[in-house]
């Protein structure tokens, strides 16, 4: 018990690079899933294509191997040079990004047809009807799955401890070893995580709350 | 002055020819009721006009504007074409006034002061003024189908497009919507409308156009043709929709 909570403060720095790593990361995966859904769902043909390849890779590998390509296979090639966290937080995006340009598709296709009909009908264009219309009613739609996302994304950010980026995990490696109490030190670190994806959680309720569809 | 001229026009899903050869003019301030048997065409033509639908070959030009030309701004023309669905189709993510101001902020400029003035002002025409603030998944069908009449004359537009627009109302609800229509009408706004009310064509419209498959069969003075249709077709219709 003495152990877990002198370990603490170490463990509460480890949280803060998760945290970090977390948010930076979710948001450009956010982007990248925006981006990339959007791109299947244009009529052109290499753009669909390129989404696609893009979504399949990411799904078929497993994340670690993702994680060894980008921080040792890239850094390998000559002309590039990453250091742990944005190796780290690259990969994590591009993976969310799959995941997030999947759900995104689904929710833009759930909205009805009649919706850009009457947007069209009064003059909006095309990109205006996706950006006043249906975007605002998918990202609504889809905010469950969202955080869903989010939640797998944050504890993905636990095996970003292989390519020895002092996060949350990592440190409680750190303390385990150091202070031979594997048990309470591993227990703490689960329950931090528990925390914060509760945390998460009722955030994610109360926006969806506020922003339903009525 | 005629507003819409329609030339030619034949409209194809696939093998299936959907509209065969139509050609008709329409007149500013002038009413005109299309009807007809189910997958007759009437809905495609009247999105043709819009061009929601592609068109196979023809012309349409609607206030001077040829719709089908790929080098002018649709987006343009459109705003001068309201338009009114079966299903409402109001934005559910907006409020009543926000429903009937989008258009005018974001296409015209407006300012939002400006816009809910002509936003509330709309909504007073059509008997909802108490509703601005509401979600439409708060009002009626019957309440929502003024709403969406609303939106799209706040584009002022110089044509007004209906399909269908009582059809999916619950009867005590259809009057209201048909009054604010027949309002419409009488302020001069120029109106193409699909409908299977047969009193409100005989009444409200200038003129009734008869679709079947694919054609205009018979078209004329509605007291003229509901009462003495020339063609075989236009009768067997009329005697069953005026029967039921
Ligand atoms: N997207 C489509 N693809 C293929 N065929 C279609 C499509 N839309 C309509 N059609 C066909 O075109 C024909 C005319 O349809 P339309 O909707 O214009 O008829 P309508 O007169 O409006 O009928 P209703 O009174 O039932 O609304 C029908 O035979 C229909 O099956
Ligand atoms: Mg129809």
């Amino acid at each position: 018990m003495d152990a877990a909570i002198n370990a603490l403060p170490y463990l509460m720095q480890g949280l803060v690079t998760t945290l970090y790593i977390f948010g930076v990361a979710i948001i450009i995966g956010f982007i990248i899933g925006l981006i990339v859904a959007l791109m299947r769902l244009t009529h052109i043909k290499p753009l669909q294509w390129i989404a696609k390849i893009y979504v399949n890779i990411i799904r078929g590998t497993p994340l670690l191997v993702q994680i060894f390509f980008i921080y040792f296979g890239l850094n390998s090639l000559s002309f590039i040079s990453l250091d742990r966290e944005v190796a780290g937080i690259i990969t994590i995006a591009i993976n969310a990004g799959a995941y997030l340009s999947e759900n995104i598709r689904a929710g833009i296709q759930s909205i009805d047809k009649g919706q850009t009909e009457a947007s069209r009908s009064l003059g909006f264009s095309g990109g205006q009807t996706m950006r006043f219309i249906i975007l605002p009613q998918a990202l609504r739609r889809m905010l469950p799955t969202f955080t869903n996302q989010a939640i797998i994304t944050l504890k993905d950010t636990s095996l970003l401890s292989v390519i020895g980026i002092a996060d949350l995990t990592q440190r409680g490696e750190v303390q385990a070893s150091a202070t031979f109490e594997s048990f309470a030190i591993w227990t703490t670190v689960g329950i931090i995580y528990f925390i914060i994806i509760y945390i998460l959680t009722l955030l994610s309720n109360f926006v969806e709350r506020r922003y339903k569809l009525r | 002055m005629s507003i819409v001229q329609v030339k030619n026009l034949k409209k194809h899903y696939g093998q299936t020819e959907v509209l065969k050869d139509i050609s008709v003019e329409i007149s500013e301030k002038e009413v005109v009721c299309v009807i007809g048997p189910s997958g007759s065409g009437k809905s495609t033509f009247l999105r043709c006009l819009n061009r929601l639908e592609e068109i196979t070959s023809g012309t349409i030009l609607v206030n001077g504007h040829e719709m089908t030309d790929n080098n002018s701004d649709i987006n343009k023309f459109r705003q001068e074409v309201g338009m009114v669905f079966q299903q409402f189709n109001l934005f559910p993510h907006k409020t009543v006034l926000q429903n009937i101001t989008l258009a005018p902020i974001k296409l015209k400029g407006k300012s939002k002061t400006e816009a809910d003035a002509l936003g509330m002002a709309l909504l007073e025409k059509v008997g909802l003024k108490e509703k601005a603030n509401s979600y439409p998944s708060q009002l009626s069908g019957g309440q929502q189908q003024r709403v969406a009449i609303a939106r799209a004359l706040a584009m002022e537009p110089k044509i007004m497009l209906f399909d269908e627009p009582t059809s999916a109302l619950d009867p005590e609800m259809v009057g209201d919507v048909l009054q604010v229509m027949k309002d419409l009408a009488t302020e001069g706004m120029t109106m193409v409308i699909v409908t299977h009310e047969m009193g409100f064509a005989r009444d409200v419209c200038d003129r009734v156009i008869f679709m079947d498959g694919g054609y205009i069969v018979e078209e004329g003075d509605p007291k003229v043709l509901f009462t003495n249709p020339k063609h075989e077709r236009t009768r067997s219709f009329l005697s069953k929709v005026l029967q039921s």
